[in-house]
């Protein structure tokens, strides 16, 4: 395998004293596909909002490639806090990976190209042609040539799904993480992001991936993790997880299953 | 058939005494554009500024231009524009010529409409899902970017209904200028009808308020079908 990309180390996380995320540690390999599974309210969200720093952990590490994006500190009163590295090296960090929304999260005032070139253009001041050239191959690949000069508002859930994600690959993350991208979409549709997801996994993309899916969940990942009440319970590959002895997790997955 | 012809010779003299007395208001008209114009012109981005303040994040800030808006929205605009006009008198014991009565009036009504305008902004900004800003910032934005990129545009499109709602209550608004005198058609109107004892110049006016904004209305619309190529 290659190399380390992500290092979570005992990350915590609570909302107005509630403890949400209570120690989470979780390593990723370059062109690793991890599905994240567990009951609602589990933290999976909070996870993947902490790792794309969304949200500011309270307690541990975070590391991309090697590069510390936030670590403990330790306050002169004694207090420990989680401090974010310099504004020019998180600038850095933050190109490593993308994030795909439950509900997409399109831009609605700007075409589907616009879209997908913009951040591109505006943040990585790469061309606006090499920008399109790298548009129109996503689009190809995601079979949505013929949308490029659409509006959201004019297409399919998962249309705008497969948007995200080409708006997402734009930028040439070596990370990308799905926080339950075909939950917002009718079982027809979810078909076709599902799809799109798997032939990503296909490229070696490294993905993290929030899911209800369970059937994909086996199919695409090489490690699934269960989550439950702030904690990874358990964690293995899907043969390991479906097979798993542990009550809980049987139980979950009967009960999505059903 | 005599009395309908009376009649009839009736509406067409009153007809053309109308047309004479807009002749007349028509000068006026053109402080009431002004008015109108100057007052868009500084509300508007003043309006932004001010909802800024209203959204800041340092307590203080918040509280002043709360209060600010508070009391601009609570009191009568008549009242603000002879506090702004009489005022430098009473603070400062500063005598302000009769050349300040225009400015006083765009002061007023600026402040005031920026007041509105602010809150329209505020609700237009805070209607923008928290997801838009998030994918802005996963995607690397900066907050200028995000703001003027993702956000600004789309507030516009929002805010383009209540906005042209004042912009209609200030076309009738600028009459209010007459509380200092300001020559605009209003008070032009009134003065006509005292030394004429007659109404219609009064009536005149209002044609003039009415074409005003119909024309104001019939922009707006085009705005918002502008806007529309998206939802
Ligand atoms: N911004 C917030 N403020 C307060 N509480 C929050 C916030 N975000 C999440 N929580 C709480 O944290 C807990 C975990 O939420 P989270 O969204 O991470 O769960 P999840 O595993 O993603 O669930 P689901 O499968 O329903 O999406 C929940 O109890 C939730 O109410
Ligand atoms: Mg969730």
């Amino acid at each position: 395998m290659g190399s380390r990309l992500l290092e979570i180390n005992h990350m915590k996380k609570g909302f107005d004293g509630k403890g949400v995320l209570e120690d989470i540690s979780l390593t990723v390999e370059e062109g690793e596909v991890v599905s994240i599974i567990g009951p609602s309210g589990s933290g999976k969200s909070t996870l993947l909002r902490c790792a794309t720093m969304l949200e500011q952990m309270d307690g541990g590490e975070l590391i991309y490639q090697g590069q510390r994006a936030v670590w403990e500190k330790t306050d002169k009163k004694g207090d420990v806090k989680c401090v974010l590295a310099p504004k020019d090296q998180m600038k850095q960090i933050k190109r490593t990976f993308g994030l795909v929304f439950q509900n997409f999260n399109l831009f609605p005032h700007y075409t589907v190209m616009k879209n997908i070139i913009d951040a591109p253009v505006s943040v990585d001041k790469i061309s606006r042609k090499e920008a399109e050239e790298r548009a129109w191959k996503l689009l190809r690949q995601l079979g949505l040539e013929d949308k490029a000069e659409a509006y959201p508002f004019q297409l399919s859930g998962g249309q705008q799904q497969r948007v995200s994600i080409a708006r997402a690959l734009a930028l040439q993350p070596k990370i990308l993480f799905f926080d339950e991208p075909t939950s917002a979409l009718d079982p027809e549709l979810t078909v076709e992001v599902l799809k799109v997801i798997k032939e990503l996994a296909k490229e070696k993309m490294t993905m993290i991936i929030v899911t209800h899916e369970m059937q994909f969940a086996r199919e695409v990942s090489d490690r699934i993790i269960f989550m439950e009440q702030g904690l990874i319970q358990e964690q293995g590959t899907p043969e390991e997880i479906f097979t798993s002895s542990n009550t809980r997790v049987r139980e979950f997955i009967g009960k999505m299953n059903a | 058939m005599d009395t309908i012809w009376n009649i009839l010779l009736d509406i067409y003299s009153m007809v053309l005494d109308l047309g004479a007395v807009m002749a007349q208001l028509a000068e006026s008209f053109l402080v009431t554009v002004q008015i109108f114009v100057l007052t868009l012109v500084f509300s508007m981005p003043l309006g932004l500024i001010v909802a800024f303040g209203r959204m800041s994040k340092n307590r203080i800030i918040r509280a002043i231009v709360k209060a600010y808006i508070s009391v601009m929205r609570g009191t009568p605009l008549m009242l603000q524009i002879l506090v702004v006009y009489f005022g430098p008198f009473y603070v400062f014991r500063i005598r302000m010529g009769n050349g300040f009565r225009f400015p006083a009036v765009i002061i007023a009504f600026a402040i005031n409409y920026a007041a509105y305008f602010a809150e329209i902004y505020r609700a237009g900004i805070e209607s923008i899902p928290a997801g838009q800003y998030e994918a802005a910032q996963i995607l690397g934005y900066n907050k200028v970017q995000t703001f003027f990129k993702i956000i600004l545009p789309q507030v516009f499109k929002r805010v383009l209904p209540p906005v042209t709602n004042e912009t209609i209550t200030l076309v009738k608004d600028t009459s209010l200028a007459f509380t200092i005198s300001v020559a605009e058609m209003f008070t032009k109107a009134k003065q006509i009808a005292a030394a004429e004892a007659n109404i219609l110049p009064l009536m005149a006016a209002g044609v003039f308020y009415y074409i005003f904004n119909l024309v104001v209305a019939w922009v707006m619309e085009r705005l918002e079908k502008k806007f529309s190529y998206y939802r």
